[in-house]
């Protein structure tokens, strides 16, 4: 693992153009060289290709739900398979609340682990912490749903629930009867499942940060804390911006998990406490069992929907990396 | 401040804890011979294994491993040493895109381009997995390929090595550790990959070893015995928990140890 070790500038005089060129011929590496470029130019490519065949299969499904229903299908609330009238609100507001839910609760612990083991803890422990967290992103998704429908519905219902009442009651947030399967459990569920993604990638970004700005910060006469916050977290903004947003993108389609604790009914409730369907969890039900094209069509369109906000998300991403750093990339050596 | 730290990692580490522990308590008791050697009794029967799903999950993870690992890390070497253009940039920017597209939305397409007209297949299972572990694979490798020094790159163009002998014995070299451990991270998220399989591998109550029919996967099985009603099924389904983790949990642990104990230092 790359540690934060100080990387001298190195200073290279540029070699004339000519004498780099002659050296090339010289070794004989001009057409392998041509060769591998190609090779390596084809899997980039390859990718290209992948987005997009994804891209047309997706409209090319979905062309007969957006005939039958089109910009009604995202503002429609009714999905009945039966009489073939199908919107697309629940799931879209499921997806919203259940990955910002998600996000409020993993950002502060995931950033609060990170600065943890990067700055504070001692060396020794700084592996097996890293390696624990690791681990939690290595947990598949279907066992992060069976933990929840056997052990945190039960924790939620019997402890969290009633203080929660007590407390927030008032809101209506968290009101209403708490039914287990719920947006709250899906919502804990995810958050616990994008902690290590975030948390990994910030780690990743402040352990890059260069030694000596750390102790140019302290020579200033800042406090440890200060250090971290300006030092520090300043100068990783971008990549620790980047990891939430990787993990927003996991949360949003996140499938499994969330589609063993949502509950899976499809209504907009306001409450926290009560069940709700996604996007990604409609798609798992109902897929394989949808009998007629436009109800096949309709969850294709909500395929493609998903795609499209996971495109937008992560383009908003890039954008705000980009501000961010100015125009610099990151960390590279061009 | 410190207080506030060492708490998120306590709040972190709870649930770690309290899955593992949960699984161990109900998953090791679970785990007999059975489980390990026969394949699903019918409904309402109790007995019968996983063993098919054992298998179909490590051919599926064969196929994606073979045909993604290659595009994976060839995708990386383009980015990071051909890639700083117009062309790189889309490359990469798609790749992040496809890093982030939901698993389940890979699944259908997987299902309408190799399963409609056809089978569900271990091979769309495969190649479904394959597409989701390309992207991660490929900006992991170029990140860390790019951590290496350009001096490095330099000594070597300066010895009068070729581009491409400099690429994969100098710089891929430098950084096979953090190439190893990106792979490893693929491996790992699409091992417990349910979503894209439930349209194209299916599952299968039955043993097939054959590419091209529906095949049997632990994360399918783990998924349909949990909402199932049966008492012994949702035994099997913890059992089947408990091996999918051990499998994972090892294969993160081996890598880690060659890493650390292997002939290349880390970049």
């Amino acid at each position: 693992m790359p540690g934060p070790q100080p990387v001298e500038e190195t200073k290279v005089t540029a070699v004339p153009v000519q004498a780099a060129g002659l050296l090339k011929h010289a070794s004989g590496g001009e057409v392998p060289d041509r060769i591998f470029k190609s090779a390596m130019t084809l899997c980039g490519l390859a990718i290209l290709g992948v987005l997009v065949l994804i891209v047309y299969e997706l409209i090319a499904g979905s062309r007969l739900s957006w005939h039958a229903f089109g910009f009604k299908f995202f503002a429609a609330s009714d999905w009945d398979p039966v009489n073939e009238q199908f919107g697309a609100l629940p799931f879209i507001y499921g997806t919203l609340v259940s990955s910002c839910l998600s996000l409020i609760i993993a950002v502060p612990l995931a950033v609060g682990v990170a600065v943890f083991t990067t700055e504070m803890c001692p060396k020794a422990l700084r592996g097996p912490l890293s390696f624990f967290v690791e681990l939690l992103a290595a947990i598949p998704s279907v066992i992060y749903g069976l933990w929840a429908i056997f052990v945190l519905i039960p924790i939620l219902s019997r402890f969290v629930q009633p203080v929660l009442t007590k407390t927030l009651g008032w809101t209506p947030l968290f009101s209403g009867p708490f039914f287990g399967y719920s947006m709250l459990a899906a919502g804990i569920i995810l958050a616990i499942m994008i902690v290590p993604i975030i948390s990994s990638i910030t780690r990743e970004v402040l352990m890059v940060v260069p030694q000596h700005q750390r102790e140019g910060v302290l020579a200033l006469g800042a406090t440890r804390w200060e250090m971290i916050r300006v030092g520090v977290l300043r100068n990783a903004r971008a990549g620790i911006v980047g990891g939430i947003i990787l993990g927003l993108g996991r949360a949003l389609g996140e499938t499994m998990a969330v589609t063993m604790v949502i509950g899976n009914r499809p209504e907009i409730a306001k409450s926290l406490f009560a069940p709700g369907y996604t996007m990604a969890s409609v798609l798992a039900n109902e897929f394989s069992e949808a009998t007629g094209n436009v109800y096949v069509s309709a969850l294709v369109e909500i395929g493609l929907a998903l795609f499209v906000v996971t495109i937008v998300v992560n383009a908003l991403a890039q954008l705000l990396v980009w501000t961010v750093t100015r125009g610099q990339p990151a960390r590279g050596h061009a | 401040m410190t207080g506030v730290a060492v708490l998120t990692v306590v709040l972190v580490l709870m649930p770690l804890v309290a899955i593992f522990g949960y699984l161990l308590y109900r998953g090791v008791g679970a785990i007999d011979w059975a489980f390990l050697t026969q394949t699903p009794k019918p409904v309402g029967e109790s007995g019968g294994g996983m063993a098919n799903a054992i298998v179909g999950s490590a051919l599926m993870l064969g196929i994606a491993s073979v045909v993604g690992v290659p595009f994976g890390v060839g995708a990386g070497i383009y980015l990071a040493e051909f890639g700083r253009n117009r062309l790189g940039s889309a490359v990469r920017f798609t790749s992040d895109v496809l890093n982030g597209v939901p698993s389940i939305v890979i699944g259908i397409v997987a299902f309408a381009i190799l399963v409609m007209g056809r089978h569900f297949s271990a091979l769309a299972g495969g190649l479904a997995l394959a597409i989701m572990m390309v992207p991660t694979i490929a900006r992991t490798t170029e990140e860390m390929l790019l951590l290496v020094p350009q001096a490095l790159r330099e000594a070597a163009y300066g010895l009068g090595i070729p581009r491409w002998r400099t690429t994969l014995s100098i710089t891929l070299r430098t950084a096979t550790s953090g190439v190893i451990t990106g792979i490893m991270l693929a491996f790992a998220r699409v091992a417990g990959e349910t979503a894209p399989l439930l349209f194209t591998a299916l599952g299968n109550q039955f043993w097939s070893l054959h590419y091209d029919q529906p095949t049997a996967a632990l994360p399918l099985q783990i998924y349909v015995y949990a909402l199932s009603p049966y008492d012994d099924w949702h035994r099997q389904a913890w059992a089947g928990a408990l091996v999918l983790i051990i499998l994972i949990v090892s294969a993160v642990a081996a890598v880690r140890y060659v890493v650390r104990h292997g002939s290349f230092g880390a970049a």
